[in-house]
C-alpha cells in the first residue's frame, strides 16, 4: 500500500479482522439469549444509521442534525402503504427511498443554493425535522400523535416478503444492512465522489478553486444519506411495528443518531460501528449498574451516560477508533 | 371570532414574547462573541424555573426578588463552565461543540428529572390571578410586569455592552479575536464572562416565566429549540433582533394557538425559521457576515 489515502483494503490485518467479525456476527443469533440478541440488534441499527449520516457529515462535512426526519418519513411511509394497502415492504421501500431523497435534496437545495452552512445548516436541518414531526402529530391518515400500529405476529412466522417474524430475521436483516452500507461507504470513499468531498469538508473554498462543483457534490452527499437512512426507517417500522411522531422525529432520535459516529470516530468507516456498540453497550451497562446499586428513579442512568459522554468528548476529541486503530496497528479506514 | 379576543391573544403573545426575547436574548450574546451554540441554553432555563420553584416553596420567596440571587448564582456558574469546560473547545470542530453540549444538556435535563420527578411544578402568587381591564382588554398583571423586568433587563444588558469597560471589551473580543488578544485583552476571561452574562439573562428569563407556565423537566430542550428558533429569525449575535424575534414568536405562538390548535403553534414558529433562513439567512436585524 502506497498511498495513504487508501489503507483500508489494502491492509491484509483489518481484512482478517473484518472477517474473523463478520464470521462472529453470522454466528451471533445461535450463540447468545435473545436479550443479548436485542441488543445487538439495537447496535447493528444505530451503526447503520451512523453510517448513512457519516456519508453527509464525515465524508463531506454537512452537520445534520435533522436525520430523525428521514428516518419517520421512511418508516410511515412503508407502514402507512403496509397497513392501509397490503403493499410489500419490498415494494414500499423504493417508494420511500424516493420521498426521503426527495426531501434531503429539496433542504439541501434551499441550504446550498442560498449559501448556508455550518451551525445555520444545522439548525435548519433541525427545523424541518421538528416541522414534520408536528405535521405528524396532526396527520390522522397515520393515527397522528395517537400512534400508527402494524399488526404483531405471533413469533413462529417467518414472513420474508412482509418482514413479519423472528427477532432472529431482523437481525440478520439489520446485519445485511449494515454489511452492505459498510461496502457501499468503502466504495464511496475511494470514488470520484469520495475525493472530492473530502476536498469540500477540508476546505470548500479551496476545493471549488479547484474546479470541483461543490453545490452538485454536496447535493450528492444530502441524496445519497438521506436515502439510506430512510432505509433504517423501514427497519423501524416493521421490527418496532408501533409509531408515534414524538419519538421518531424527536429531536434526540437525531442526537442518538449522530453519538455513535461522533464516539466511534467521524468520517471512519468503522468509527459508526464502533461507536454504536459502545454507546448501545454502554447504555445497558449503566442500565444494569443503576439496577444493582438500587438508584432505580427516572433519570440516574441518563445523567451517568451524560458524564461518559461528556468525558469521551473531552479526552478522545477524534474519537475512539483513530486512537484504537494506531494501537492495532491498522488503516484508519478514513481517507485521512 | 370576536375582535377583541383576538386582540388579547396578541397582546399576552407580545408579552410572554418579550420573556422568550431575554431568554433568547443569553443565547444570542454568547454566540455573537463566543461563536459557540449553547445547546444546553433551555435546560438551564428549566433550571432556573426550579430554582425559582425551590425559593417560592422554602422561603415563600416572590419569583421577582428570586431573580436576584438565581442571576448571580447563574452568572457564576456560567463563568465556571465557560472557563472549565468550554474554553478547551474554542478551537475545535463545530460537532465537537455541539456533543459537549449536548452532553451537558443531557446531564441537566436528567438530574431536574432524578430530583424533581416529572410531574409539573409551579408558583401561586396572587397577582397572577389579577388583571387591568381596558375596555375589553384584559391584561394579565403577572404578563405585564414579567414583560416590563424583561425589558429593563434587556436594557441593562445593553446599556452594559454600550457604556461599560468590560462590555466594551467584549465586544472587541467579538469584533476581532486576534486584535483583541493583540491589544492585551483577557480573552478567555471575557468569554467566561460572557458566559456568565447570558446564564444569568437566561436567570432571569427563568424566574419570570415560572409565573405565566407550569415547569416540567423536559420542557428544557423544548426551550432550546424555541430559542434557537428566535435568535435566527431575530438574527444570531444581534440583541435587539433576539428580543424581535422574542416578540414575533410569542405573537405567533398565541395566534396559532386561537386559529389552529394550541399543539401546532410551534410549527408556525418552525416554518417562519425556515423561512427566514432561506430569504434572510442573517436574520430581520443581522448583519451580513
Amino acid at each position: 500500500m502506497s498511498a495513504p489515502a487508501s489503507p483500508l483494503f489494502a491492509d491484509r490485518r483489518a481484512i482478517g479482522l473484518l472477517l474473523a467479525l463478520l464470521a462472529l456476527l453470522l454466528a451471533l443469533p445461535a450463540l447468545v439469549n435473545s436479550y443479548i440478541l436485542s441488543v445487538a440488534i439495537l447496535i447493528l441499527y444505530f451503526a447503520y444509521t451512523g453510517q448513512a449520516w457519516n456519508v453527509m457529515m464525515g465524508f463531506c462535512g454537512q452537520l445534520s442534525l435533522g436525520h430523525s426526519l428521514y428516518v419517520g418519513v421512511g418508516a410511515y411511509t412503508v407502514a402507512a402503504l403496509f397497513v392501509h394497502y397490503q403493499i410489500s415492504p419490498w415494494v414500499g421501500v423504493w417508494l420511500a427511498v424516493v420521498i426521503c431523497t426527495l426531501m434531503g435534496l429539496v433542504i439541501g437545495f434551499l441550504a446550498f443554493r442560498f449559501g448556508i452552512g455550518g451551525t445555520y445548516f444545522a439548525l435548519l436541518t433541525i427545523a424541518f425535522a421538528e416541522f414534520t414531526r408536528i405535521g405528524f402529530d396532526h396527520f390522522d391518515w397515520v393515527g397522528s400523535s395517537g400512534g400508527f400500529f402494524l399488526k404483531v405476529e405471533s413469533h413462529g412466522t417467518l414472513d420474508l416478503l412482509n418482514l413479519r417474524g423472528s427477532p432472529t430475521m431482523f437481525y440478520y436483516l439489520a446485519l445485511a444492512m449494515c454489511a452492505a452500507a459498510f461496502v457501499f461507504c468503502a466504495w464511496l470513499l475511494k470514488s470520484r465522489a469520495g475525493y472530492y468531498w473530502q476536498a469540500i469538508r477540508e476546505n470548500e473554498e479551496a476545493a471549488q478553486a479547484l474546479g470541483i462543483n461543490t453545490f452538485r457534490w454536496k447535493m450528492l452527499a444530502v441524496g445519497i444519506s438521506s436515502a439510506m437512512t430512510s432505509l433504517a426507517g423501514v427497519f423501524f417500522a416493521f421490527y418496532y411495528n408501533n409509531l408515534f411522531p414524538e419519538q421518531i422525529f424527536n429531536i434526540s432520535r437525531s442526537i442518538e443518531i449522530i453519538l455513535g459516529p461522533i464516539i466511534g470516530g467521524i468520517g471512519t468507516l468503522f468509527g459508526p460501528i464502533l461507536g454504536a456498540a459502545v454507546l448501545t453497550i454502554l447504555a445497558d451497562g449503566i442500565t444494569e449498574l443503576v439496577a444493582a446499586m438500587g438508584l432505580e428513579i427516572p433519570g440516574v442512568k441518563q445523567v451517568f451516560y451524560g458524564v461518559v459522554l461528556l468525558l469521551v468528548v473531552m479526552f478522545l476529541p477524534h474519537g475512539i477508533w483513530p486512537t484504537l486503530a494506531r494501537k492495532l496497528g491498522l488503516g484508519q479506514g478514513s481517507g485521512k | 371570532m370576536p375582535i377583541d379576543l383576538i386582540f388579547n391573544v396578541v397582546i399576552a403573545g407580545v408579552l410572554t414574547g418579550l420573556v422568550y426575547g431575554l431568554m433568547a436574548l443569553g443565547l444570542s450574546v454568547i454566540f455573537g462573541v463566543v461563536r459557540v451554540v449553547n445547546f444546553a441554553h433551555g435546560e438551564m432555563m428549566t433550571i432556573a424555573m426550579y430554582a425559582t420553584v425551590v425559593l417560592f416553596a422554602a422561603w415563600k420567596l416572590d419569583p421577582f426578588l428570586a431573580i436576584f440571587p438565581a442571576a448571580l448564582a447563574f452568572f457564576v456558574f456560567g463563568y465556571f463552565l465557560q472557563s472549565t469546560l468550554i474554553n478547551p473547545f474554542i478551537t475545535r470542530p463545530e460537532h465537537s461543540q455541539f456533543m459537549l453540549l449536548v452532553a451537558v444538556a443531557i446531564i441537566m435535563v436528567n438530574g431536574l428529572l432524578m430530583i424533581f420527578g416529572p410531574t409539573a411544578r409551579n408558583v401561586q402568587v396572587d397577582y397572577q390571578l389579577e388583571s387591568w381591564e381596558l375596555g375589553k382588554i384584559l391584561f394579565d398583571k403577572a404578563r405585564v410586569y414579567a414583560a416590563l423586568t424583561a425589558m429593563a433587563t434587556s436594557a441593562a444588558l445593553f446599556a452594559f455592552f454600550k457604556f461599560s469597560r468590560p462590555g466594551k471589551a467584549i465586544r472587541a473580543c467579538a469584533d476581532n479575536h486576534l486584535g483583541a488578544k493583540v491589544v492585551g485583552l483577557n480573552v478567555k476571561h471575557l468569554y467566561a464572562l460572557t458566559f456568565g452574562i447570558g446564564s444569568a439573562c437566561v436567570a432571569v428569563a427563568g424566574c419570570l416565566m415560572v409565573l405565566l407556565v407550569d415547569v416540567t423537566p423536559v420542557l428544557g430542550p423544548a426551550y432550546t429549540l424555541l430559542a434557537f428558533v428566535i435568535v435566527i429569525v431575530g438574527g444570531l449575535g444581534s440583541m435587539g433582533g433576539a428580543l424581535l424575534g422574542g416578540v414575533l414568536i410569542g405573537v405567533s405562538e398565541a395566534v396559532a394557538g386561537l386559529f389552529i390548535t394550541p399543539s401546532a403553534k410551534s410549527m408556525v414558529s418552525f416554518a417562519l425559521l425556515i423561512l427566514v433562513l432561506l430569504f434572510r439567512p442573517q436574520g430581520l436585524l443581522g448583519r451580513k457576515s
